[in-house]
């Protein structure tokens, strides 16, 4: 990608759960980092993200889930974004993500899935180094 | 020369003769950067007037805690918050608690509970049975129950927005076993205010929530006195990312908030005032913790007399549950976990807790398991029978540091409460997002903290191992949502949806003007009308409320 651009990233909480700790700390971090950082706020179904997502065009959506919900909500995002042939976006899922959920969304093409204690340093290249533009 | 000025003459001289180690840090701060000396003595407190600032406990102000000889005459309650799966599930791990010795309920409700989301709406999917308790009427509270006598047992329920209907819910499952109101025993959280500031399961506005919660404490002040009405909540605070001070603060001036609203309501300070209770977080800070609590107490008492012109005893003394800090576990090495644990809870004993909730260390992965659960409750009885803490009252007391701190802590609670007033209350600086900022600074300096190394973590930011982790998992089956659908749809047509049309009519009515709410959504809920449809039928009347997205 032209590196005069700054990269755009989208940070978003499906689902009902609140605790939208993470997705704070990480949506300033990736901004301290030099991205452009839209942050969802929490309650966001799949349909408002795949909205978002065509509105604001991010080259990244960061996924932040801790509830459980997200075997049923990923891939239903993931389904919504192909039928609005977006296949060029980075989409990530971090929070708690028990392992052996992780073959099941990587085959929906979910990558990520930084636990806790996870550096944000971590995170922030996670993306330079994934984006699929 | 005053006994003073020597103290701190000889002091200099000791700083001076003694050859210091090079210290580790340059500057020691507890978790509110609150800078610690190296040394405290008596000049650190020489203005504590014992009887004004420490009197005797539960005696005003009850720095020292909240009944007067405390864990001698009864241990705190060890209440479990537990709920997962659908009610059936979750009775029979209450049953398994009682078994071992749990003391109280403490109830964890789905999500789509917690938001009034009837289990049928699309927004439940995925997280029907997770992280709670799935509890969609009347039916799932009967089985809930099941067996478990209401008048006997104390029962905290962990709900917010629709605590008004829970807290029907269960007063009329116990009229089911037998039971009068009366009897009853427990607590609904009923916080709304911190759900604006943390822990974001709000559904109205603030006013038409604030007006919900004087309903019930009126109710329950006239129909069921042993209730306690609201369960005022730092933990979430805490969670979402504040410091202790904050916590302190926060919390507290929401107690406030609730006070006004009530004595605006007209109610007499004395009759509700008693019933309110609080719920704080134990984080890694072992003395920061204690003096939290004991800063608490007499803060509270403070306000509650001179401010609010309490007149009993009762209404000034605050009581509290603990529960140890959620966010504190770590993934890594989760075996860890029982150990800063047993620290946290420890703490909440030295500062005079009345209940206390261990978290179970697989709780950074997972719901916790009934292994993880019973270290969990045993780390409580192992304080409580082997450690001796519990022989006198507030052993700490006296302390040059205890006293420092807590000293510290409420002067910078009383600076929180300052700003909070220049903002024009609680509910303003809500709005204003003044809350919402302060927490997210505080999350993101902390979490800088720990990648640069400033603060450490066992075994996460230090001495790392990064082995896989092994411990077993409680999974949720995906059956629950399955189940808990086919449920509400079945009760659907077994029920007379003609009464429950009535009800729900009846209750927008009231809602529309300044009746009391209560006993319309108790007329509800006994004809089976689900949570979700009480909380739309408020809605239509109410609206809903929309957070700012900041960070």
């Amino acid at each position: 990608m032209n590196e005069e651009r700054k990269i755009k990233v989208l940070v978003c909480k499906p689902g009902l759960d609140g605790h939208d700790r993470g997705a704070k700390v990480l949506a300033r971090a990736l901004r301290d980092a030099g991205m452009e950082v839209i942050y969802t706020g929490i309650h966001q179904t799949p349909d408002d993200v795949v909205n978002t997502v065509i509105q604001e065009d991010p080259d990244a959506v960061m996924l932040s889930m801790l509830s459980g919900s997200h075997n049923a909500l990923c891939p239903l995002i993931m389904e919504k974004l192909k039928e609005h042939g977006i296949d060029d976006v980075l989409v990530a899922v971090g929070g708690i993500i028990p392992d052996e959920d992780k073959p099941f969304l990587e085959k929906h093409g979910l990558k990520g899935f930084q636990g806790p204690g996870t550096d944000l340093k971590t995170i922030v290249e996670f993306v330079k180094n994934n984006l699929k533009r | 020369m005053t006994e003073y000025d020597k103290i701190e003459q000889d002091k200099k001289k000791w700083e001076n003769s003694i050859s210091l180690k090079k210290e580790r840090k340059q500057t020691f701060r507890n978790l509110s950067e609150i800078e610690m000396n190296r040394l405290y003595t008596p000049n650190d407190i020489k203005d504590l007037n014992y009887a004004l600032d420490l009197g005797f406990p539960g005696q005003y102000p009850f720095t020292r805690g909240s009944y007067p000889n405390m864990y001698r005459g009864q241990l705190w309650t060890m209440r479990q918050f537990a709920g997962f799966g659908t009610a059936d599930q979750t009775n029979k791990r209450y049953k398994f608690l009682i078994d071992h010795g749990n003391t109280g309920l403490s109830v964890a409700f789905s999500l789509h509970t917690i938001y009034g989301i009837e289990a049928t709406d699309p927004r439940a999917l995925g997280e029907i049975g997770k992280e709670g308790v799935a509890i969609d009427s009347l039916k799932d509270m009967e089985t809930l129950f099941d067996g478990i006598d209401l008048s006997k047992i104390s029962t905290s329920m962990t709900i917010n927005g629709p605590a008004s209907i829970l807290l029907a819910l269960y007063i009329v499952t116990a009229e089911k076993q037998g039971h009068t109101p009366e009897q009853l025993r427990g607590t609904i959280q009923n916080d709304i205010l911190k759900e604006y500031i943390a822990q974001k399961s709000w559904i109205f506005p603030p006013d038409p929530s604030m007006r919900i919660i004087v309903d019930t404490i009126e109710y329950c002040t006239k129909h069921v006195p042993q209730w306690y009405t609201i369960s005022i909540s730092g933990y979430h605070i805490r969670e979402a990312g504040s410091t202790a001070v904050q916590e302190l603060a926060f919390t507290l001036a929401d107690g406030f908030a609730y006070v006004e609203a009530a004595l605006e309501r007209g109610l007499d300070i004395d009759d509700f005032a008693p019933r309110l209770s609080f719920f704080f977080n134990s984080h890694n800070n072992f003395f920061e913790e204690i003096c939290k609590y004991r800063a608490a107490r007499r803060i509270w008492a403070r306000h509650m007399k001179n401010r609010y012109g309490a007149k009993k005893p009762e209404s000034m003394r605050l009581r509290f549950h603990t529960q140890t800090a959620g966010v504190s576990l770590a993934a890594q090495e989760p075996e860890n976990n029982i150990a800063r644990v047993t620290i946290q809870a420890l703490a909440s004993v030295l500062g005079g807790t009345q209940s206390l909730h261990t978290n179970s260390f697989d709780e950074a992965l997972c719901l916790p398991t009934e292994n993880a659960v019973k270290i969990a409750l045993r780390t409580q009885q192992i304080i409580a029978h082997e450690s001796g803490v519990t022989d006198t009252v507030d052993p700490l007391a006296g302390s040059y540091y205890i006293e420092w701190l807590t000293n510290k802590m409420e002067e910078e609670a009383e600076n929180y409460f300052q700003r909070i007033e220049d903002l024009g209350g609680v509910v303003p600086a809500i709005k204003a997002n003044f809350f919402q900022k302060e927490i997210a600074n505080a999350s993101y300096k902390y979490q800088q903290e720990i990648e640069n190394r400033e603060r450490t973590i066992v075994a996460v930011n230090q001495f790392e191992q990064r082995e896989p982790c092994s411990v077993p998992l409680l999974k949720i089956d995906e059956e629950v949502a399955k189940e808990q659908i086919k449920k509400v749809n079945k009760l659907k047509e077994e029920r007379d949806n003609n009464k429950v049309k009535e009800k729900l009519e009846q209750l927008k009515e009231a809602a529309r003007g300044t009746e009391n709410l209560m006993p319309f959504i108790i007329d509800a809920v006994r004809e089976y009308t689900t949570i979700g449809e009480i909380i739309n039928a408020l809605k239509e009347v109410f609206g809903t409320y929309h957070e700012d997205s900041i960070f």
